[in-house]
């Protein structure tokens, strides 16, 4: 039985897309077999970010219908022969999904994979709601920023209370993934610290990725960047990420920024 | 903005952990539970209502959270042709 792993954040924009890709990518080159499944119905991109979106033919919605067998939809990837990807429908709504539909293309995915990630839409209505409905573990994208923690803590709400497992009393397992940290501004005190964002939504770090060019120039090549640019510095974090996810026990490294001589000088306090 | 202030510039981060702290702190607390305001709102237009008729704009409540005490606003215009005596409703 394979595990589900929702990436969720409540705000959009903070890169659920890129991390659903870069970490489905770093965990699939391990040899795990690995679905990513896009749930953002009407708004689809995982197939973009992936480099697929020219071998979509069948889609979430046709499977759900009947009007299309899994194996028709799933698009196995060209770099790595363990990684699939089951697109979101681009003319539907989100009310094209039904719960039991859902309930059943998770399940058969789940017998054949070791992983499947379920890329959820912004927002806390109903296409993010049955993302992580059948969840057995959760990755929050979160942005150093003010609105991002709060959405995440309304997400991270309804995690505990509106998943299957929540209502079987039992616990989807929750990671908060820090994206688009600027190490030299969270040492100015202009950015939220790590720790900050720890504390006020308590919950255990799966990673911390940096602010990267290299993150868009692998948007823009459609490849994750776990598998276009290995050795760039978001790459590595969502590689160690990934480590993490699969329950190795490996510290995470702050990314630390030197205070400059004129912050020295003019002694600005990090936060 | 004087020189000093130059020397001692206060950064934003902890303010906005202490916003995010307080904000937070209310949002769970009120989370899967009926609005308050709303609710009060409710009862003392019900109660107004057995006295005296108004509209329900001229009804405001409104709630400012503090650290460690709120404050209830509660604003309402009776406008002077709709307040009767008591004895002509009943």
């Amino acid at each position: 039985m394979g595990k589900v792993v929702v990436v969720t954040s409540g705000k959009g924009g903070v890169g659920k897309t890129t991390s659903t890709a870069a970490l489905g990518a770093a965990v699939a080159k391990t040899g795990k077999k690995v679905a990513l499944v896009d749930f953002d119905v009407g708004l689809r991109n995982l197939d973009l970010i992936m480099g697929a979106e020219r071998r979509v033919v069948f889609d979430l919605v046709n499977v759900i219908q009947g009007t299309a067998k899994l194996s028709q939809a799933l698009i196995r990837d060209k770099r790595l022969e363990t990684l699939y990807l089951l697109p979101a429908s681009q003319t539907r709504d989100k009310d094209a999904l039904t719960e039991e539909g859902v309930a059943e293309v998770i399940a058969r995915l789940r017998s054949v994979f070791d992983y499947v990630f379920c890329d959820s839409p912004a927002g806390i209505e109903r296409g993010a709601q049955l993302a992580m409905r059948f969840a057995d573990e959760a990755v929050i994208v979160t942005n150093p920023e003010v609105s991002s923690v709060r959405d995440s803590d309304r997400i991270i709400g309804l995690l505990d209370a509106r998943t299957m497992k929540a209502e079987q009393g039992e616990v989807v397992q929750k990671h908060v993934l820090v994206t688009r940290y600027d190490a030299a501004r969270a040492s100015r005190g202009e950015m939220l610290s790590i720790d900050d964002v720890l504390e006020i939504l308590s919950t255990p770090l799966l990673g911390i990725i940096p602010e990267s060019q290299d993150v868009l120039r692998a948007s823009n090549l459609g490849a994750p960047v776990t598998l276009s640019e290995p050795l760039n510095s978001a790459a590595k974090a969502y590689l160690e990420a990934a480590r993490r996810l699969e329950g190795e026990d490996l510290p995470v490294v702050i990314p630390f920024e030197r205070k400059g001589f004129l912050d020295r000088l003019l002694g600005r306090r990090a936060a | 903005m004087s020189i000093l202030d130059l020397f001692k510039r206060r950064t934003s981060a902890p303010v906005a952990r202490e916003r995010l702290q307080l904000l937070l702190a209310y949002e769970r607390q009120s989370r899967g539970q009926p609005d308050l305001v709303s609710i009060l709102r409710e009862e003392i237009m019900a109660v107004i209502a057995r006295h005296v008729q108004i509209d329900q704009d001229y009804l405001q409540v409104s709630m400012d959270r503090g650290a460690t005490m709120s404050t209830l606003e509660i604003d309402i215009q009776i406008p002077n042709k709709s307040a009767m005596p008591l004895a002509m409703t009943g």
